[in-house]
């Protein structure tokens, strides 16, 4: 996808999010990107891409983790301004872009019912990604570490670490 | 008895994973409606004050601003249990944290200056934060109607005679035949919040004189129809419910949050959408009731209980959410635990200068039990009795009755839990690891190993009324039309297994309307683990009452009986001739469908039950505990759902449950009456890296009236853990501790190797 032109003059941002190309101005308007936005903001509230969430909104709780350039990083604590060059997953991109399939990770999820309420998820399954992606077959304790910064209040953590071995097992880890 | 179900009991996919894995599931965060402006709340930033001048022109000029509210021009809504007492702004403010005055703007960013840009000048008033000091003829008065900041006791929320304390038999005479009798305070006033990740959230949408729709994270949506209609001059509420990021009760009671956004609706003419920061969630929500019991216990030599006796002394900060209600259960619950004659247990509920306490996983018996647990323990270790043994003999069996949340005296009619509690003792370990009162399991240099258990239950798993309709349609599908919002158990799911399985109707067959007030009959929601057994039987009354019209219709169709027939895979067959058989879709066409009702009334005749066995190692140089190992048993009667139960049960650590023993708390410091850790960093949660060993027992042993034979008892998983932890922490020291958290200071305190300085701020 190219992205859109805009007067040269103007100050823009191109996002590279999920594969696809994004361009704002940048400024305070009602539809721009402002320097002050963090990039969580600038997902769910320019993009629509809600499955980023945000909890504490303070770097605290790893709800609103996305991958960039393969690594997890919080959201909510990067301005959007700086991530012009990179490429930032969310979990609306971990499905195969061709047939719609599922990550083996998120189906994992569901075949370990490793949530409850559901709203830490998507930052766990990202979290867990970014494991994967450098450790395709981490320890329990390995993978109890990489989530160390994933708050999950329904105490879901147990079929998570289940569900997460499950997936490594199957991706051809340990 | 069939016991070979087609889904109960199995796992099954949950109906919304695939949404809750994509990110598609749309939390109330996640929505907009057209046209919506965003609210905020100006918060007090003193503990007790009177408003003296509020000056909005300048907020009000800024470009975007729509609407601006202060005690002046907002509608007189009360809220809060009872009388109501908290108006959505008031001009005296009891709490650093309660909302000042109320914004609509086009952007949140606006809407924050606008805040920023209202003049409040305040007359301070001092402030008490703690319960025996707020009761003292010199401590500032938080209302001017509740004298000595006592609340009055609830006389209506549960019928005429709604339970407010424990007064049975003669307390005299349980004194003379005691062969022990203790006497000592115990408290659980860390007042742990509840902390789901999901910040409490709404949109309002105000329309014409006296309509209301509202888009809510809430746990009960449906009760707003019941609870804040009335409050709010009678209009008409439509209430639509998102799935919840959580709630474990604090999302119950949402005045505080449905209020403000509904009078910046009313104001503006505008939907406005109102989601709370988490440092507001931290610091100006609702948070657990402070629990501290001066009490006497007598116990004979074999642990029976001849007397108990006490007050209650309840913290509810700022106000009364519906701490009345809460203490009737607490009162209930105490009972289930204790079959002892002679009671006198006088709860009192204060208000004091924090944030308010409300509805928390545990309502109030949580609470209760956290303290009295510990009581009880004193009167064991002179007994000398095994606490093991002491639930054995003490928790309600068949046969035995109690005063619950209505006034009304119960005769058991449920499970005998002795299995559950040998069960789970014989997984633990316990006469192994058992060496008696204030005696570690085992000392490895400065480490040492201590083991506790406490139980808990309610007789809640059949409180209030549940209607429900299920509708089957002529193409073979079944739809449940009831207003249960889906807040993390799976229940929504649950709920379809059990129609399926009535109708034996493949799963991906069975649908469930949205969470509508319009569309669906009343619900009081999924609170005190009432979702299997008393939502479960209204539900399953709907679907076999479907099914009974259904075969009325098409039994004329065989030429026989409706009791003749039989129905799978939504054909209709001839019991026992596999071969006579008709679509649904003949009896009802594909312009037809037939209507099933059920209804489920109240029965407080079951109590469900959990134990709870911890396991700790203390650092006894650095005052560290980590908490090795849980052992969780119970009796759930049949098994719904194996991995939602047993997340659930997990979940004991969470949610101000197990952890709020260990680390948990809300810091305030008294001399701004300030939270001090309202951010995640600063509150103490517990991470991956952390987690104990856990195992679960569940036994199935089947209970009468429902039709799987199956009771909840989700929301109890975290109550019985705190006082566990507590014994075992004391055992490994040999030094008893009588309160909570159990952070390291309070362990070299305990062990005599730092000074007994007051914490800052607290206790
Ligand atoms: S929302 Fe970003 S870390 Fe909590
Ligand atoms: S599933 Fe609810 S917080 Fe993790």
């Amino acid at each position: 996808m190219t992205p859109t032109q805009i007067k040269p003059s103007l100050p823009t941002l191109t996002l590279n999010v999920n594969g696809k190309l994004h361009s704002f101005m940048l400024g305070e308007g009602l539809h721009e990107v402002s320097p002050s936005h963090t990039l969580a903001y600038t997902l769910r509230e320019r993009l629509g891409l809600t499955g980023t969430k945000i909890s504490c909104d303070e770097g605290a709780c790893g709800c609103c983790t996305v991958l960039m350039d393969g690594k997890a990083v919080l959201s909510c604590i990067l301005l959007t301004v700086e991530c012009g060059e990179k490429e930032i997953v969310t979990i609306e991109g971990l499905e195969d872009p061709e047939t719609g399939e599922l990550d083996p990770l998120q189906q994992s999820f569901i075949d370990h019912t490793a949530f409850q309420c559901g709203f830490c998820t998507p930052g766990i399954i990202m979290s867990a990604k970014a494991l994967l992606v450098e450790n395709p077959s981490p320890t329990r304790d390995e993978v109890k570490e990489a989530l160390s910064g994933n708050f999950c209040r329904c105490i879901s953590n147990y079929h998570v670490l289940d569900a997460v071995i499950a997936a490594a097992r199957k991706g051809g880890g340990e | 008895m069939i016991t070979d179900y087609r889904y109960i009991g199995k796992p099954t996919l949950r109906k919304d994973a695939f949404d809750i894995v994509t990110g598609k599931a749309k939390f109330i965060s996640d929505l907009t409606v057209p046209g919506m402006l965003y609210g905020k709340i100006l918060r007090s930033p003193l503990p007790h004050a009177l408003i003296k001048s509020i000056n909005t022109t300048e907020a009000k000029l800024l470009p975007g601003v729509k609407a601006v509210l202060t005690y002046k021009d907002v509608p007189d809504w009360k809220a809060g249990a009872r009388p109501q007492h908290v108006r959505v702004l008031d001009s005296k403010v009891r709490y650093v944290g309660q909302a000042v005055a109320l914004v609509a703007a086009e952007t949140e960013k606006i809407a924050e200056e606008a805040i920023r840009l209202i003049k409040v000048e305040y007359e301070p008033l001092p402030a008490v934060y703690d319960v025996e000091e707020a009761m003292q003829p010199d401590a500032p008065l938080i209302y001017e109607q509740f004298n000595a900041n006592v609340l009055p006791p609830e006389s209506r929320a549960f019928g005429p005679r709604t339970l407010q304390e424990i007064v049975i038999g003669d307390v005299d005479k349980g004194l003379a035949e005691a062969d022990f009798v203790v006497e000592g305070t115990c408290a659980y006033e860390n007042i742990p919040n509840p902390l789901p990740p999901e910040t409490p959230g709404v949109i309002a949408s105000w329309e014409g004189a006296d309509n209301l729709t509202v888009w809510s994270a809430s746990q009960g949506p449906h009760m707003f129809k019941v609870t804040l209609q009335p409050l709010m001059g009678g209009i008409n509420i439509r209430s639509i419910g998102s799935p919840v990021g959580a709630s474990y009760g604090s999302k119950y009671m949402s005045w505080q949050f449905v209020m403000p956004a509904a009078a910046l609706s009313k104001a503006t003419g505008k939907p406005v959408k109102l989601c709370f920061k988490k440092s507001e969630h931290l610091a100006a929500f609702t948070v657990r009731l402070g629990s501290r019991i001066h009490g006497k216990v007598g116990m004979k030599k074999d642990g029976t209980v001849t007397f108990l006796s006490g007050d209650w002394l309840v913290n509810t900060g700022a106000f009364s959410e519906c701490a009345q209600f809460m203490i009737a259960v607490g009162c209930g619950e105490a009972q289930l635990m204790l079959r002892c004659p002679n009671w006198s247990l006088k709860p009192k509920v204060i208000c004091t200068n924090r944030t308010a306490s409300g509805q928390v996983r545990g309502f109030g018996g949580q609470e209760l039990k956290c303290a009295l647990i510990p009581l009880l323990t004193m009167a064991m270790e002179k007994a000398n009795i095994d606490p093991v043994n002491f639930f054995k003999k003490n928790y309600v069996k068949p046969g035995d009755g109690y005063y619950w949340r209505d006034g009304e005296w119960w005769v058991c009619q449920g499970t005998d839990y002795t299995r559950a509690i040998e069960k789970g003792a014989e997984t633990f370990g316990w006469k192994e690891k058992w060496q008696g009162w204030l005696k570690p399991t085992a000392v490895d240099g400065a480490r040492r190993r201590g083991v506790g258990v406490g139980v808990h239950g309610n007789a809640d798993i059949g409180e209030d009324v549940s209607e429900a309709f299920v509708r089957l349609d002529g193409d073979g599908k079944a739809i449940i039309h009831c207003s249960l919002a889906e807040h993390g158990t799976g229940q929504r799911s649950n709920i379809c297994k059990m129609v399926a399985e009535v109708l034996q109707l493949p799963l991906e067959r069975v649908f469930f309307t949205p969470v509508d007030s319009l569309v669906n009959p009343v619900e009081i929601g999924p609170v005190g683990s009432r979702g299997t057994y008393a939502i479960g039987n209204a539900v399953i009354a709907a679907a076999e009452d479907a099914q009974r019209q259904l075969f009325e219709k098409m039994a004329p169709l065989f030429k026989v009986t409706p009791e003749d027939l039989e129905t799978s895979e939504g054909m209709v067959y001839v019991k026992g001739k596999p071969g006579a058989k008709l679509p649904w879709s003949k009896g009802l066409h594909y312009y037809g469908a037939c209507l099933g009702r059920g209804r489920f009334e109240p029965d407080f005749s079951k109590p469900n039950f959990m134990i709870v066995f911890s396991e700790v190692e203390v650092d006894v140089e650095t005052g560290k505990v980590d908490l090795i190992r849980v052992v969780c048993a119970t009796d759930v009667g049949q098994v719904i759902d194996p991995p939602s139960l047993t997340n659930q049960l997990n979940g004991c650590l969470g949610s101000g449950g197990i952890d709020s023993a260990l680390f948990e708390e809300t810091i305030i410091d008294k001399r701004l009456g300030r939270i001090m850790n309202a951010n995640m960093i600063d509150y103490k949660w517990r991470t991956f890296a952390e987690l104990p060993e856990m195992e679960l027992v569940v036994l199935e042993t089947p209970v009468a009236g429902h039709r799987f034979h199956a009771i909840g008892v989700g929301e109890i998983a975290t109550a019985p853990g705190p006082s566990a932890v507590l014994m075992a922490v004391s055992n490994a020291i040999g030094v008893r501790l009588n309160d909570y958290p159990l952070t390291p200071d309070r362990i070299l305190n305990a062990l005599g190797k730092v000074n007994a300085a007051k914490r800052r701020g607290k206790q």
